[in-house]
């Protein structure tokens, strides 16, 4: 099971803290509507994370609560890309974009996984999903085809973030054996339909991948190093929840 | 330095005399209509209003805010400005006679005894 486990560790982490990073925008969005939009969009992505945690204590792990506030940082297995700080909204659109894409094609490749716990909540989450992306891609094309200075801005956030961007498919120690269960095609895999899927989006923001002799994915995050972003962000998101672990909410 | 209890402000470090850039006209996008489905061949039915730049964005907003409790199909979104209104001194306009009893269905006094027969001759 260790396999499936490290699996599920590393796509619930990453969407709790996206989830809880996006949320830091509720109440300062660019304008109400997309605030609205956007902090929704950050409470889906934490439904999506205690799906996972349930499914991981189905399999004998703590339960979702204490596994998502109870642990230290260096416990996580998120990439590094989603522990960033906010920065500006130029930032966190092109996170969010870069991200989520790869996120509905993994849970796309999930939804015939031979583990079938799994392929249930890909199955169940997909109309989700399929909105995120949509909001991603639009505000990407708006923003990257407006002005000169939003033009700009995009292009640097986008330089900024993709070498993290690339570090979501570090491989994990179980690969083959994902693989040769029928349980996931594999990080390789992903990346290349993830190449495939935002190319043509990038293009149609008038937006540039950076040079690919530029590529340094930066890996770690799956194997719990993390920047000194994570444990600010731990703390703050665990410290209502650590005064009283046993309160019924 | 802005003294906050919520962490999102405080980290920001934002100086007391921070100056809030002035609006310019982004900032006063127009406003889009927006029609929700209930079920397939319903009506679409008026659910309120949202500011956006362009229609797929309010598309995006419209859902988030009229749509997000699982009951549309579908959703149209239409420029406030490209609606027709009628003026609130025309009013008058829809005021009708009421000797014209002989327009109205309220004479087909027969529905009630269809729905008789159909009671009774239910298998």
């Amino acid at each position: 099971m260790e396999h499936i486990k490290e699996l599920l560790y590393k796509m619930a982490d990453d969407l709790l803290i996206l989830g809880h990073r996006n949320s830091e925008w509720t109440g300062l969005g660019p304008i109400l509507e997309e605030d609205i939009a956007f902090s929704s969009m950050a409470q889906d992505k934490i439904g999506h994370a205690q799906a996972l945690f349930q499914i991981l204590f189905e399999l004998g792990e703590a339960e979702p609560d204490t596994n998502a506030f109870m642990r230290e940082a260096k416990q996580f297995h998120n990439s590094q890309l989603v522990e960033l700080p906010n920065d500006d909204y130029d930032f966190s659109s092109v996170r969010h974009f870069l991200f989520d894409h790869a996120d509905q094609i993994r849970f796309n490749m999930l939804s015939e996984s031979s583990f079938e716990p799994l392929a249930k909540v890909a199955r169940k989450i997909k109309g989700e999903i399929k909105y995120h992306v949509f909001h991603a891609d639009i505000w990407l094309v708006k923003l990257g085809n407006g002005t000169e200075e939003s033009k700009a801005r995009m292009q640097s956030a986008l330089n900024m973030a993709w070498n993290y961007a690339l570090g979501i498919f570090e491989e994990g120690d179980y690969e083959l054996q994902l693989q040769s269960e029928n349980i996931f095609a594999g990080e390789k895999e992903l990346q290349k339909r993830w190449l495939e899927a935002i190319n043509p989006i990038i293009e149609k923001a008038n937006l540039k991948i950076p040079a690919e002799s530029d590529w340094n994915p930066i890996l770690g995050g799956r194997k719990g190093y993390h920047t000194e972003y994570l444990d600010q962000l731990v703390n703050e998101m665990s410290e209502v929840f650590r005064i009283e672990p046993n309160t019924e909410w | 330095m802005i003294q906050s209890l919520d962490p999102r402000i405080a980290r920001e470090k934002i100086n007391e005399e921070n100056n809030i850039a002035p609006l310019t006209e982004m900032d006063n996008w127009e406003t889009y209509e927006v029609f929700h489905q209930k079920k397939r061949g319903d009506q679409h039915i008026h659910v309120g209003i949202v500011h956006a730049p362009n229609p797929e964005m309010a598309f995006l907003f419209g859902k988030e805010q009229y749509g997000r409790r699982g009951i549309s199909v579908n959703m149209w979104v239409v420029k406030t400005s490209n609606v027709f209104a009628s003026d609130y001194d025309d009013s008058d306009i829809f005021d009708t006679v009421p000797e014209k009893q002989y327009r109205e269905a309220g004479g087909y006094k027969v529905m009630s005894k269809i729905n008789k027969y159909k009671k009774e001759n239910t298998l």
